[in-house]
């Protein structure tokens, strides 16, 4: 490796240390993507740590038949809370910090399409995740007395009605997610229009790098599905502030357009949280394998079929809730098709290591835990696509126990994965390899511990939502050892978090390109300088850092 | 590399689309998306009320209005061609003239509104198509109040003169918004005054 | 919560031990009460839904294993070495392999779907013979109704239905809805669930094969008490339920009217009948004959047929009878069901009089 040889502009460091009152004002006053996009990045990872308390207090009442750890209406509250946090308040704000933070670095711009309207939409998701907590104490009208939202996290009616869910609860539920739904359209818009019209000289779409591709068919989806749900919640404050009966079953409203509402907007959000993560690995996989990724044209087409195919598979959600066999057999064979190019997808990576000469360090490690994992998670889904199946798997732990592979096996995992990667060029500093390790190995123990055991209640009969259970139907010994995984995932992500802190004060310094990669953000210092980059660079090819450290082998010959 | 910069460098300002058509299209697929949610609750309901009124007793068809606001899309495209061409006279003219029809459209809904409401005692918790057709017609005027609105900034600032000819591609982004109105109308009076009626 | 954590702790322990055994006697531990098991199918809905489960486990295997040993081996065989001087050589796609691992899964979902479609239709679109039983089950926050049209009858919670297979077998259809919010009907072993949703009939079948207890429950979000929501299916032989049928058709014993002369002391059945319908017990609850006939509650006029109260949450005992009247939230926190604030007799007296109602 030449590293030294690489002419890479060292930008400023902004050295300027005001008073903490002066910080404080000027990251809430500030419009720059980088400090956006860390606020996002961190506000998120504080409410992971809230939402992952609400899952052990769950396991802790699960673990045995018959506790009283947590009451049924307090159970009820923590799962709705675990769901709707972790969805909207921690999957959906990390993912748009990083596409905010990176996109323009990326694709060399010096910051996003719309500055202001990307400060505006993070203040207004942060907004709904302080309204929705603020639900547990005004939750029942008088301050003090409230209760969080008890309906689970996708809240079917007539269950939100004001007639089966009286006080305020279900209000601070639905604005909640309507405001942050407008902060997450707002974001999209900016992603969309920050990669067709920001990127620098030269960078052409099909040399995007694959993770702003996917920012763009992501964000797309994030337009048409996040959408649905704001006009749903809009039905649903009609119905409990004016009276309307959209969903009120007591004047002729119907509970299944809101299933339909919810799922449209529901599935398509699944792959809005997954696409990010599929991105991750496609920029961090090849730079640890040494390699460029396999079949970049392939990898466009898949994300973009994917999207598509994913706004057509909604109802198999609803294959129990009494479709003909017709609708049954459609939403099948579409929920089926999704494993096409995601297939290619998985098969490109692996293509990706094959005759690679793969580094094992953090990053790495976790990219291919997402890997292994998200290859049982695709196939469990192909068990739950089997609509015939699903009457007997739905609702229950096995579905549980498949939408966590994909939620923390996949999405969390990658998540790390990029925060190790690229929390060098946020902060400068390298986190801690050997924390590292130890955090990624915990992970992986406590998540297979978790999720791998919990398919097996779900097969034994017991639905999702139950604050206990009997003994007598054999289902104690698998929770306890699921909730004693879950105790282990916690202390990882502990040591994640010390990790973090630490490597803050005491890591080595990174340098502007740690880990020998090719995109731009590697070109510029660490911590960007609020500019991004001294001179707009100008590319030639998909990865424009490999031909300036191999001019003897340029990509650009080829491209 | 610099021969390659200077390639590129030509026409540097076309080789991207602007960033202000890029947003708009994207709000107007978002919108567009929210208002299929409420045209498909529309579609769902129609005929499924346990009590009256109908929509065949008490809906009139707006054609006038619908006309009005039909035709104020023409006359946005006029003045965004005479603000490209810098005549800034015309432009106040059918600028003005696109409001003033927007505002006889939104006069429209709110006197068929009072109608429902006054006469029919229709309101939107009387049964689900009082709920739907106040849900949907409301988000639809919601939507020509915030175009008046928007214009009416820009009309402020043309009779000003802080407007000028530069501003064109602006102006053009906000007559994105106007047609997407415009067009919804239509759906919206399918919907409500010709399949539900 | 300091003695949960050393009942938790304590149970943990005694479990890590049996953890092994648990694993490997699995079968046979879940035999011990009925099964919820969805492998253990006794209906031929679940039998054919298994067969299809085990077709996809294979195949989705297979993939596994497949995919998961190319990965291995890729990990294994091109990690880098101390000695690696230059990079890899650069390979940028190829689109023989690609379209390849495109076409296949292609196939492999063709497969998969039509297998899906064959079960589908044969179990969702089956002709319904004209011997079937029919049952109207009613969900409701937290309990379960039950209307048998062909016999006038109504039941709660405990459903009684006869053998479906063999010569003398009756199918059982099952029309589905409910009275508040979303309910899901599912007794594991005998087919998979179907949704009670207001203002809507779905409709399931099953036939069983033997006689004996199934166990299922609530399988969608219903509210506080969503867990507490339990089934029980009775599967009763022809002649079994014969008598079942017509014991339920019986309207409430009349008990002897000496309780409306009594003064109101006494703890027998008649003066609990007299509290029973002088309180608001019989704005929710039927006992046919009398002048109970709510509709909101269970009916109670064979209540004692019953081996469990307030849908499987407890044994069926005269201690928990009164218990559970006495204060439902002690059993049942959030049930709709309220305590009525009567007097410590006057419980003792309703409960009398309910253990009448055979």
């Amino acid at each position: 490796m030449s590293e030294t040889t690489i002419p890479i502009p060292s930008g400023a460091v902004a050295s300027e240390r005001g008073t903490y009152l002066e910080t404080i004002h000027s990251w809430i006053v500030t419009v720059d993507h980088k400090k956006l996009g860390i606020m996002y990045i961190v506000y998120a990872l504080l409410f992971l740590v809230i939402a992952g308390v609400e899952a052990l207090l769950m396991r802790i009442q699960l673990s045995a038949p018959n506790l009283h750890f947590l009451s049924p209406q307090t159970f009820n509250r923590m799962f709705t809370m675990h769901g709707t946090t972790m969805v909207f308040l921690v999957g959906m704000m990390i993912l748009f910090g990083f596409g905010n933070y990176l996109i323009p670095l990326m694709i060399g711009a010096r910051d996003m399409a719309f500055p202001r309207l990307n400060a505006f939409s993070f203040w207004l998701s942060a907004f709904a995740g302080m309204l929705l907590y603020f639900s547990f104490i005004g939750g029942s009208g008088l301050p003090g007395t409230g209760t969080a939202p008890d309906v689970g996290w996708f809240a079917y009616a007539p269950l939100t009605e004001r007639a089966f869910s009286p006080g305020h609860t279900i209000d601070y539920w639905t604005v909640a997610i309507l405001a942050n739904g407008i902060g997450s359209i707002g974001t999209s818009i900016n992603i969309l229009a920050t990669v067709f019209c920001m990127r620098c000289k030269g960078m052409t779409l099909m040399r995007l790098p694959l993770l702003a591709w996917i920012y763009a068919t992501m964000s797309f989806l994030t337009l048409v599905a996040i959408s649905p749900l704001t006009a749903a919640q809009a039905m649903l404050m009609m119905d409990r502030y004016l009276g309307a009966h959209f969903f009120d079953t007591q004047a002729g409203g119907s509970a299944i357009l809101w299933a339909h509402f919810f799922w449209i907007f529901g599935h398509p959000e699944v792959y809005v949280l997954v696409l990010p993560a599929f991105g991750f690995a496609n920029e961090i996989i090849p730079v640890f394998s040494r390699k460029a990724i396999f079949g970049y044209p392939a990898m466009v087409a898949a994300s973009v079929g994917i999207a598509f195919i994913s706004l057509s598979v909604w109802a198999h959600h609803m294959f129990t809730i009494g479709m003909t066999s017709y609708g049954n057999a459609f939403f099948t064979l579409s929920t089926m098709l999704v494993s096409v190019p995601t297939g290619i997808k998985i098969f490109n990576w692996l293509a990706t290591l094959w005759g690679g000469r793969i580094r094992f360090q953090t990053p790495m490690l976790f990219a291919i835990g997402f890997l292994f994992q998200f290859l049982i998670a695709g196939l469990t889904g192909i068990m739950l696509s089997i609509s015939a199946w699903d009457w007997q798997l739905h609702n229950t732990y096995f579905v549980v126990a498949h939408f966590h592979y994909v939620l923390v096996g996949a999405i969390i995992f990658m998540i790390f994965s990029a925060l190790y990667y690229w929390y060098p060029k946020m902060t400068g500093r390298m986190l801690d390899e050997r924390m590292g390790k130890w955090h990624f190995w915990l992970m992986v123990i406590g998540f297979h511990m978790t999720f791998d055991l919990m398919h097996i209640p779900g097969l034994l009969g017991m639905p999702r939502w139950i604050y206990t259970y009997g003994a007598d139907r054999g289902w104690g010994t698998l929770n306890m050892l699921v909730s004693i995984g879950g105790g282990i995932q916690g202390i990882a992500i502990l040591l994640f978090v010390i990790n973090m802190v630490w490597s803050y004060f005491k890591g080595p310094h990174a340098g502007p390109d740690p880990w020998d990669a090719w995109t731009l953000e590697w070109s510029t210092a660490s911590p960007p300088p609020v500019y991004n980059f001294a001179r707009e660079p100008v590319v030639e090819s998909r990865r424009p850092l490999w031909d300036l450290k191999h001019p003897e082998d340029p990509d650009s010959a080829f491209d | 590399m610099s021969s390659a910069a200077i390639q590129h460098g030509q026409g540097e300002q076309e080789w991207q689309p602007s960033k202000g058509v890029i947003g708009m299209t994207c709000l107007i697929i978002a919108e567009s998306a929210i208002f299929t949610i409420f045209v498909v609750a529309y579609l769902f309901y129609i005929g499924r009320d346990t009590s009256g009124p109908t929509p065949k007793q008490v809906l009139e068809v707006p054609w006038f209005y619908s006309v009005c606001l039909l035709s104020s899309s023409l006359f946005i495209v006029l003045a965004e061609h005479a603000i490209e061409h810098g005549k800034m006279l015309a432009f106040r003219v059918w600028w003005l003239v696109t409001m003033a029809l927007g505002a006889i459209f939104l006069y429209g809904t709110a006197a068929e509104w009072r109608k429902l409401i006054v006469e029919d005692h229709l309101t939107i918790s009387t049964n689900l198509f009082g709920t739907t057709y106040y849900a949907l017609v409301g988000l639809h005027a919601s939507h020509v109040i915030a175009g008046l609105l928007m214009m009416l900034v820009t009309a402020v600032f043309a009779l000003t003169g802080a407007l000028k000819p530069a501003h064109a591609k602006r102006v053009k982004v906000l007559a994105l918004y106007w047609h997407f109105v415009d067009a919804v109308w239509l759906v919206v009076f399918t919907v409500v005054y010709w399949i539900g009626r | 919560m300091d003695s949960e954590l050393r009942v938790i702790s304590r149970v943990f322990i005694r479990r890590l031990k049996f953890v092994a055994t648990a694993l490997v006697l699995w079968p046979v531990m879940a035999a011990a009460s009925p099964s919820t098991s969805i492998f253990s199918t006794q209906s031929t809905p679940a039998r054919e839904v298994n067969g299809l489960a085990f077709f996809v486990l294979g195949i989705t295997a297979a993939i596994f294993v497949a995919v998961g040993a190319l990965l291995v081996y890729a990990l294994v065989k091109f990690r880098a070495r101390a000695d690696d001087v230059a990079e890899p050589p650069q390979v940028f796609g190829s689109m023989q392999i690609e379209l390849s691992w495109t076409i296949i899964p292609i196939l492999i979902v063709t497969v998969l779907f039509l297998g899906t479609a064959r079960v589908l239709f044969s179990v969702q679109d089956a002709p319904k013979p004209a011997s079937a039983l029919d049952v109207t089950a009613v969900g409701h926050q937290f309990w379960w109704e039950y209307h048998y049209p062909q016999y006038n009858i109504t039941a709660a919670n405990e459903l009684h239905i006869p053998v479906g297979q063999g010569t003398t077998g009756r199918v059982t259809y099952l029309k589905l809805t409910s009275a508040d919010v979303i309910h899901s009907f599912w007794i594991p072993q005998l087919g998979g669930k179907t949704d009670m949703l207001p203002n809507r009939v779905n409709e399931m079948w099953i036939d069983p094969a033997k006689p004996g207890l199934y166990l299922g429950q609530c399988g969608q979000f219903c509210g506080t008490q969503h867990a507490k929501m339990l089934l029980r299916v009775s599967v009763d032989t022809p002649e079994d339920f014969a008598k079942w049928i017509a014991g339920q058709q019986k309207a409430a014993v009349e008990l002897p009217a000496s309780g409306a002369n009594s003064t109101g002391d006494a703890i027998d059945a008649p003066t609990g009948q007299r509290v029973f319908e002088q309180q608001a017990c019989i704005n929710c609850h039927t006992v046919s004959g009398t002048v109970a006939n709510g509709r909101f509650g269970p009916d109670l006029t064979h209540l004692m047929s019953r081996a469990t109260l307030a849908a499987g949450a407890m044994d069926n005992t005269p201690g928990n009878l009164k218990g559970w009247i006495t204060n439902p939230d002690d059993y049942k926190t959030g049930s709709l069901m309220p305590a009525m604030h009567l007097t410590e007799k006057q419980y003792a007296q309703i409960t009398a009089y309910l253990q009448t109602l055979k």
